[in-house]
């Protein structure tokens, strides 16, 4: 069904700017639980959000994709109510945001970029005194512990000290706290930055799991292997503005070419102006690499084949590829 | 509402600053003796060697055994600082240091609730270090009066003054270091002008009237008497100077503390 989409989708490609769903939302019957409608946000002369505006449906998990400075977290602070938009509307969890914002934070759970668990309390203490912030009974909290802890791996780490975890357990232990509202919609902020790969493979496992327990959840994060194995749809933005937004899929047939073929080694970049222009539908060079986009890679792979001092690696375009030529390859600070 | 009038609004008063508090109580609880012994050693060697020390020179002071005069001084002097360390020091901990501010305000609770519960919070800490000192001047044979009891709310009345200064401070300071200018410029000419360690009306006419503006001053003016078993003078004036800068400094540091973490 994707691949049907995506191909009607590839039809008006030329059209500028395409920010275009391969969804009809008009058939979308789900339930919208966050919408946000032509945010923006100054900082004195800087604007840092410009008319940015996404839905999120009950059950998707949105992921907001952006190089650093995209906007990303003032969004998320002032979907939470936490700093006020210079213009534009939010409604979260059927509230509107900022003015019923502490109403709506009682059905959101959260996931700050940096941890902030309390050092002087043990894991369970950290989850039961957070549960204290919902109004929640201390029955009720207690009751929901163990699970939490059973989710997150802490079973058996519920009296540790959080100065003994590790920054894998802290950041489960996060993720478990912001469970203790039992939330409506998750929101987590670039949840596996500084963790490593065994570490965000069990943050993923536990995200995935409240997905098919039909949780919503708003993620940022500048991973793209993270957004592509967690996203149901995404929005691409830089410079405070939407890029782009869609289904990884729809994204990707939409603005990439299905194909890449990197070319490194001395001769990579000479190669690239003589042959790799005239082969390729678009061709990047980044430092030593030439990235060539093709719809069929094939005359690129012959010709390669025939050339010495190349290496080159055939591979499917990827999100990462989508979001190089989205917000280009310039360093962001 | 504009965001300026959100900066200037009154402040949002609920119980829902109580989990906070009681957030602060239960990590307390853990380093309890710690911390008390922290709050009332000083007071207490400055109490024992002066009273005792100059005591035995200089005789009675102010109708009162040198000792006794010192001691109800230090009552107040402790709850002055420990109020001001606590909005200082552990707020700024809190809100930027171990980040527990932020993720209070990610739950249904506002800046607000998070500032109140300081508040009170280092008021409470007060009446905890007041409380103390108390019952050593007690043991050592001084303040056997009810009236003593009235002593307590004072300590509160003087932790909500100081514990606002603190917030203030907290409010504005970009490190630890800054918290420096506020022992230099405002507690240590506070604690040498108020009264402490001897009469205000022994100083220079000039820096008498001074002390008639500094809080610390008004709170040992009610502090004295009541240790002695008797009503001070003047009640609802000194209560209203300290009322008053609780108020505006409460009030200072709520605008304050929103402008920094509210933009």
């Amino acid at each position: 069904m994707n691949e049907l989409q995506g191909d009607a989708a590839r039809t008006v490609e030329a059209t500028p700017a395409a920010i275009r769903s391969t969804v009809d939302p008009q058939q979308d019957r789900r339930e919208i639980v966050l919408r946000v409608t032509d945010l923006r946000k100054r900082y004195g002369a800087n604007e840092v959000v410009r008319g940015l505006s996404f839905e999120i449906r009950r059950g998707d998990c949105f992921g907001l994709l952006g190089p650093n400075g995209a906007g990303k977290t003032t969004t998320l602070r002032c979907c939470l109510g936490l700093i006020d938009p210079d213009g534009g509307t939010i409604e979260m969890v059927g509230q509107p945001v900022p003015k019923a914002a502490r109403e709506a934070r009682i059905r959101v759970g959260v996931v700050p970029q940096m941890d902030n668990l309390d050092p002087d309390f043990t894991v369970t203490e950290n989850l039961r005194i957070y549960g204290g912030y919902f109004s929640l009974r201390r029955a009720v909290v207690d009751a929901r512990i163990p699970r939490l802890l059973e989710f997150a791996g802490l079973a058996s780490k519920g009296s540790a000290g959080i100065r003994t975890l590790s920054g894998g357990m802290k950041r489960r232990l996060t993720l478990a706290r912001a469970l203790i509202n039992d939330p409506e919609l998750l929101i987590l902020d670039e949840p596996t930055t500084g963790l490593d790969p065994q570490a965000r493979h069990l943050i993923w496992d536990g995200l995935r799991q409240l997905l098919a327990q039909g949780k919503t959840i708003l993620l940022t994060t500048h991973f793209m292997d993270e957004a592509e194995r967690l996203a149901s749809r995404l929005a691409v933005i830089d410079h405070g503005a939407l890029i782009a937004s869609d289904t990884p899929r729809g994204l990707l047939t939409q603005h990439v070419e299905p194909e890449v073929v990197e070319v490194y080694g001395d001769e990579a970049k000479k190669w690239a102006d003589v042959h790799g222009r005239r082969l390729s539908a678009r061709l990047e060079i980044a430092g030593e690499t030439a990235f060539c986009y093709a719809n069929d890679a094939q005359p690129l792979l012959a010709d390669l084949a025939t050339r010495a001092g190349v290496r080159y690696l055939h591979r499917p375009a990827n999100l990462e590829d989508l979001f190089i030529k989205l917000t280009g390859r310039e360093l962001r600070d | 509402m504009t965001f300026t009038a959100k900066l200037w609004a009154p402040p949002l008063l609920s119980p829902r600053f109580l989990p906070v508090w009681r957030r602060n109580l239960l990590v307390w609880k853990k380093l309890a003796i710690a911390s008390v012994l922290g709050n009332i050693a000083d007071p207490l060697l400055y109490m024992l060697a002066l009273g005792y020390g100059i005591g035995s020179l200089i005789g009675e002071v102010g109708g009162m055994s040198y000792i006794a005069f010192i001691g109800t001084g230090m009552v107040c002097q402790s709850a002055m600082f420990t109020a001001s360390f606590e909005g200082m020091y552990s707020a700024f901990s809190r809100m930027h240091v171990q980040r527990t501010w932020e993720a209070i305000i990610n739950a249904p609770i506002g800046i607000d609730d998070v500032m109140v519960a300081e508040w009170i919070w280092a008021a409470t800490k007060a009446v905890m270090s007041t409380a103390a000192i108390l019952v050593v001047i007690m043991a050592l044979g001084y303040g056997h009066t009810w009236l003593v009891v009235w002593i307590l709310p004072l300590g509160f009345l003087v932790g909500l003054t100081f514990g606002a200064a603190g917030l203030v401070m907290n409010a504005l300071a970009p490190s630890y270091d800054f918290f420096t200018y506020f022992f230099t410029l405002v507690l240590t000419p506070m604690l040498l002008l108020s009264g402490v360690f001897f009469p205000v009306e022994q100083m220079p006419p000039v820096l008498a009237a001074v002390a008639e503006f500094l809080p610390l001053k008004h709170a040992i003016d009610i502090a004295r008497p009541l240790m002695l078993g008797g009503v001070p003078d003047y009640v609802l004036l000194h209560v209203s100077v300290l009322v008053f800068y609780a108020a505006l400094a409460f009030y200072a540091a709520l605008v304050l503390t929103r402008r920094r973490l509210l933009q």
